[in-house]
C-alpha cells in the first residue's frame, strides 16, 4: 500500500477538516494532490504534529481535525497518545503511516518493523478506538468512519517505505502557517 | 506545603484577565495551585500533559484556533521543550506564554534542582527569547499582560519566571 493512494482516497474527505501532517514525504505527497488552504505542513519538530491537532481540537469542538502522523513522529513523542487518549476529543482523527523506517530522513528502520505494535500502543493509551489498515480500501473506509463517528480514533495504515524524490515544495512555511490560521478566523465569521 | 495559594490566585486571575482560555501544565510542586485553579474553572481548558514539549504544538493549535494559551511548567519542563520552541514555535512564528516555575535558585533545598537553575537564562538568552521575572503579587497581573502584548506583536515565545520570593511561603 503506497501512502499516495492512502491520500488520494480521503482527499474529499479532507476539504472539510482542518489537516495536520508531519514533515517529509507526508507533507510533499498531500501538497502535490493540490494543496488547501485547512492544511497545515508541520516541517519540523517531529512528534508534535499529534499535539497541535489536540489543540486545535480542544479549542474548535464543532470542527473536525484530522493528523496525518508517521511512525517515527509518534515515536519521538509517545506521551501524545496518553494526552490525546485522557481528553479523547471526539472531533479528532489520528492516523499514523506507519512505513517502519524514518524515510525522510534516509531510510532507516524504526521499532515498528521489529515487533512494536503502535496500534497496540494507542488502545493501551486509552485511544478509544485504534486500528490497523493494509489496503487502500480498507484506510479509506477507516477514515471515513472515524470521521463520521465522533469518537477519537488511531488509524494505524501500513504503507511502503516510498516516498517522492524531493521534498522542498514551492510554499513557504510561514505562508502555509498565517494561511491556514486566517482560513480558520473565516470559519467563524459570522455569515460565512 | 507552603506554596502561595495566594499568589497563585493572582497569576490565575491575571491570566483569565488577559483571555488565556486554555493552559497546559505538567504538575511541580510550585504550580499545584494554579493547576488545580484551572481544573476547577469550567471557563479554563486545562491540558495536563506527559512531557512538557507537547505543550508548544497544542498552544500553536490554540493558536491557530484563535484561543489564548499558557504553558505551565517547571525550569527542567522548558528545558525538555527546546526542541519544540525551535522547531515550531520558532520556525512557525508562533506566540507562546511560557510561566516557568524557576527552580534551583538561592534558596533552593533540593539538590536535584540545582543544575536547571544554573542554565535557565543563559539558555533563554542564546535562544533570544524575551523574559522577565514574577517576583511580587502587586505587579504580576501588569507582567503577564505585557509579556503577552509583546508574544502577540512579535509572534514569537516569551517567558516569564516564577520566582521563589512570589510562590512560596516560609
Amino acid at each position: 500500500m503506497l501512502r499516495l493512494d492512502c491520500l488520494k482516497a480521503i482527499y474529499p474527505e479532507l476539504e472539510n477538516c482542518l489537516a495536520v501532517t508531519i514533515m517529509g514525504a507526508t507533507a510533499a505527497e498531500l501538497q502535490s494532490l493540490g494543496h488547501r488552504p485547512n492544511f497545515f505542513y508541520l516541517q519540523h519538530a517531529m512528534g508534535l504534529a499529534s499535539s497541535t491537532g489536540l489543540g486545535l481540537a480542544l479549542s474548535l469542538p464543532e470542527q473536525k481535525i484530522i493528523v496525518l502522523d508517521g511512525d517515527g513522529s509518534i515515536l519521538m513523542n509517545l506521551g501524545s497518545l496518553s494526552t490525546m487518549a485522557r481528553y479523547r476529543p471526539a472531533n479528532l482523527v489520528h492516523v499514523v503511516f506507519d512505513n517502519e523506517s524514518l524515510l525522510s530522513v534516509g531510510g532507516f528502520p524504526t521499532a515498528t518493523g521489529k515487533g512494536t505494535d503502535l496500534e497496540g500502543i494507542a488502545r493501551a493509551s486509552g485511544i478509544p478506538k485504534a486500528l490497523t489498515v493494509r489496503t487502500v480500501e480498507d484506510f479509506g473506509t477507516a477514515v471515513k468512519e472515524a470521521l463520521a463517528r465522533s469518537q477519537l480514533t488511531t488509524i494505524v495504515a501500513k504503507v511502503e517505505a516510498t516516498g517522492p524524490s524531493g521534498y522542498v515544495t514551492d510554499l513557504s512555511l510561514l505562508e502555509n502557517r498565517f494561511q491556514f490560521r486566517r482560513y480558520i478566523q473565516s470559519l467563524k465569521r459570522p455569515g460565512s | 506545603m507552603p506554596v502561595s495559594v495566594a499568589s497563585s490566585k493572582v497569576i490565575f486571575d491575571a491570566l483569565k484577565k488577559c483571555d488565556v482560555r486554555l493552559m497546559s501544565a505538567l504538575p511541580e510542586t510550585w504550580l499545584v495551585h494554579l493547576i488545580r485553579m484551572a481544573d476547577d474553572d469550567p471557563e479554563m481548558i486545562l491540558v495536563r500533559l506527559a512531557k512538557e514539549e507537547e505543550g508548544v504544538g497544542i498552544s500553536a493549535g490554540a493558536h491557530f484556533a484563535g484561543v489564548k494559551s499558557a504553558m505551565l511548567m517547571q525550569n527542567h519542563g522548558f528545558l525538555a521543550s527546546i526542541n519544540g520552541i525551535v522547531s515550531f514555535a520558532h520556525l512557525y512564528k508562533i506566540p507562546l506564554l511560557m510561566l516557568i516555575s524557576y527552580r534551583g535558585t538561592f534558596g533552593e533545598r533540593d539538590p536535584w534542582q540545582t543544575q536547571g537553575g544554573n542554565v535557565t537564562e543563559s539558555l533563554l538568552r542564546s535562544m533570544s527569547i524575551p523574559y522577565s521575572f514574577l517576583d511580587r503579587a502587586d505587579n504580576v497581573e501588569k507582567r503577564i499582560r505585557q509579556a503577552q502584548t509583546l508574544a502577540e506583536s512579535s509572534l514569537q515565545p516569551v517567558a516569564l519566571l516564577l520566582m521563589r520570593d512570589l510562590m512560596w511561603e516560609e
